[in-house]
């Protein structure tokens, strides 16, 4: 499994994209950190790059670099290796690389300019956000032979969890507005990763004490260390739950 | 030239006048200076105790305290006399009594360190009570230390409350009384006091024609400064940082509030400042830094708002649509996260020539007023306003979007909320 774990990372290495996003992500949080006067502003901009950015770039190259691998998973499968040790050696050289890179870019910048706590939380929650959209990848890739499937099913996960499930969650709260439905938006929105983690990292910022209410439920569900344990749980069964299910196919599948 | 002479003489004459008149005056007075005496209390004095001083001393008489700790209950003052406390004596209530009770007219303390009155909530012990009919009460320079009431003025007029220090430092509120209290007063002026830790910093209740100046409030458990039907006040150039729930204003008319700062009045239920049913002031110069909320309106009319600065707070103004007539003008609103935001489709209030650091619009004939009018609602704060567990999408990609095209074409935001002559650049404040 090392073995194949290092071919791994060594290819990703040679493909530079993973340099450039690093790079990327390094210049955007230099830049929002340096722009804005204090460093609670620049945390909120940070946050909107990451939510948005992390999760399409991890999403987007997983899907791609799986299928271009296709040939180099072939040829193993042909050796006496494990098929579950193949996936899972490929998972854990993607995830690392978006996780270094991700932690590389924008956590020295945190770190350096935001209070340490808020730091920590944005270093985990993105980590876990970029590990997360790797196992969509992992599952919407292995779903279709199709290459322009694979990754148009990815983008609209994507897109989904980005933009549509807060249009839902929109909604809902338009059509319910005359009843208490605090305590269901507060566990609908556990059930998107991105929404999840803005909230949390949103919880820790000055401009919590807007949210009002609701806030104040969220926080006493998932802002506690009790809720904090919960709210990474979630987070890793996001990651485990596709994961777990792209596995049982590759295992099954007919190369 | 004659001319001239003339007049001169003729001022010098008048002159003369007032000085025959002036000279007649003194003499009135001064047999009572004459025969108004100095005693002094302390360790190696005549008196050892206030009290005894008191006893032995008459109208217009000075008490000088010297430096040292007190404890003798409650001391009553029911005699017109200047008390004066020289290297700041320590006067202590024992957490049992009230202090000073200044029960008559022309009382003057100043100098001394109160500290330890009683808490009682059916009396209100406080450091310094002036009671019914004691006018022309003046308290200077004192330093008030966990007290349960500070200053305590009732039922009174022509109180002056100047240069105090008054701090509290008990951990809950219920152990807490006001830092200055007016209650059913007249002409009371509050002056460069600095109030911090108390339940309200300065509380004024049925207190007319007074003036508030130059007083600070910060970090006190409720209000910074609480007032409730006092009418014809003017509040000026005071400061108020990080109280419990801002300031708030409640039931009053004829208010003139200017150049105070309100500052990081931070959290779930503050306000930089409440107004509620509030009608015809004016607030002018007034600064409003990184609160919740700068200003809430319910139920105002008539208020004239103009050249204030509303900077990085969470909602610079929240009108709601039961207010009137309210004019805002040459405002600035510089990084709020909302400008402004209503509750309802009506509006009723004007905004014109305000600095929006959010407005896109152009000016091409250079006359610094922006050729297209500007909408300060965002479509998120009117959900928000109406939904408010809709704050949960805060920073939300999709809100952004949302925003954005109703910016171009408003649909859910009322229409006639609108600054038709938004400045481009921001006013002087």
């Amino acid at each position: 499994m090392m073995q194949i774990l290092k071919y791994v990372a060594l290819d990703i290495l040679k493909n530079k994209i993973v340099i450039a996003y690093t790079v990327m992500l390094a210049l955007f949080s230099w830049s929002a950190f340096g722009l804005e006067d204090n460093a609670s502003k620049g945390v909120l901009t940070l946050l909107n790059i990451i939510l948005l950015t992390v999760p399409l770039v991890s999403v987007l190259f997983t899907t791609i670099y799986v299928y271009n691998s296709n040939e180099f998973i072939e040829l193993l499968i042909s050796h006496p290796v494990k098929r579950s040790k193949i996936w899972k050696s490929l998972f854990i050289g993607l995830s690392t690389s978006m996780v270094v890179a991700y932690v590389i870019g924008t956590g020295i910048p945190l770190l350096l300019f935001a209070d340490f706590g808020t730091a920590i939380m944005m270093i985990t929650a993105g980590s876990l956000l970029s590990i997360i959209f790797v196992a969509v990848a992992f599952l919407s890739s292995i779903l279709t032979r199709d290459k322009a499937k694979g990754i148009g099913i990815s983008i609209i996960a994507w897109l989904y969890f980005a933009l549509l499930f807060d249009g839902l969650v929109l909604f809902l709260f338009f059509q319910f507005a005359d009843y208490p439905i605090e305590k269901v938006v507060v566990a609908l929105s556990a059930l998107s990763p991105i929404d999840l983690t803005r909230i949390l990292i949103l919880l820790r910022l000055d401009v919590s004490a807007m949210m009002g209410y609701t806030g104040a439920i969220f926080q006493n569900y998932f802002g506690s260390s009790w809720g904090l344990l919960l709210s990474f749980g979630l987070l890793l069964l996001w990651i485990l739950i596709p994961f777990y299910f792209s596995l049982r196919k590759f295992k099954k599948k007919d190369l | 030239m004659n001319m001239k002479i003339i007049v001169t003489m003729s001022t010098i004459n008048q002159l003369k006048y007032y000085f025959s008149y002036l000279s007649i005056f003194f003499l009135l007075i001064l047999p009572a200076q004459l025969f108004a005496k100095t005693v002094y209390v302390g360790g190696n004095k005549q008196f050892k105790t206030i009290k005894s001083a008191i006893k032995e001393s008459q109208d217009g008489d000075t008490i000088i305290v010297t430096k040292g700790v007190y404890k003798e209950g409650n001391i009553q003052l029911k005699k017109s006399l200047i008390l004066i406390g020289k290297g700041n004596p320590i006067v202590d209530g024992q957490h049992e009594h009230e202090i000073f009770s200044v029960k008559v007219e022309n009382v003057v303390i100043k100098g001394f360190q109160i500290q330890n009155s009683g808490r009682s909530v059916m009396s209100d012990p406080s450091a310094i009570k002036v009671y019914k009919g004691a006018k022309n009460v003046h308290i200077l320079n004192n330093y008030l230390l966990n007290n349960y009431f500070g200053i305590f003025v009732q039922n009174t007029e022509k109180v002056i409350v100047k240069n105090n220090v008054i701090k509290a430092t008990q951990a809950k509120e219920y152990q807490l009384g006001n830092g200055i209290h007016c209650w059913k007063s007249d002409s009371i002026q509050v002056i460069g006091n600095k109030i911090f830790g108390h339940r309200d910093g300065i509380y004024f209740e049925f207190v007319t024609a007074s003036v508030i100046w130059k007083n600070q409030a910060h970090d006190n458990k409720r209000y910074g400064l609480h007032f409730m039907f006092a009418h014809n006040n003017a509040y000026i150039s005071n400061k108020f940082v990080k109280n419990g729930a801002g300031v708030a204003v409640m039931y009053t008319r004829n208010i003139v509030m200017l150049y105070n700062v309100f500052q990081e009045n931070w959290g779930d239920a503050a306000y930089g400042m409440l107004f509620k049913e509030l009608s015809d002031c004016y607030l002018t110069g007034n600064k409003f830094y990184r609160n919740t909320t700068g200003i809430f309106f319910d139920g105002t009319s008539r208020i004239i708002i103009e050249k204030n600065l509303f900077k990085e707070n969470g909602w610079g103004v929240r009108m709601q649509a039961n207010c009137m007539d309210n004019l805002m003008e040459k405002n600035n609103f510089v990084g709020n996260t909302f400008d402004i935001t209503t509750n309802g489709f009506l509006t009723l209030n004007k905004f014109v020539n305000n600095y929006w650091d959010k407005y896109e619009g152009f000016d091409i004939n250079k006359d610094k007023i922006g050729d297209v009018p500007y909408r300060p609602l965002s479509l998120y704060s009117v959900i928000v306003e109406k939904n408010p567990p809709a704050m949960l999408l805060y920073r939300s990609f999709m809100i952004d979007l949302l925003d954005k095209s109703e910016r171009i074409l408003p649909s859910l935001t009322p229409e006639n909320f609108i600054d038709n002559e938004p400045w481009m650049v921001p006013h002087k404040i």
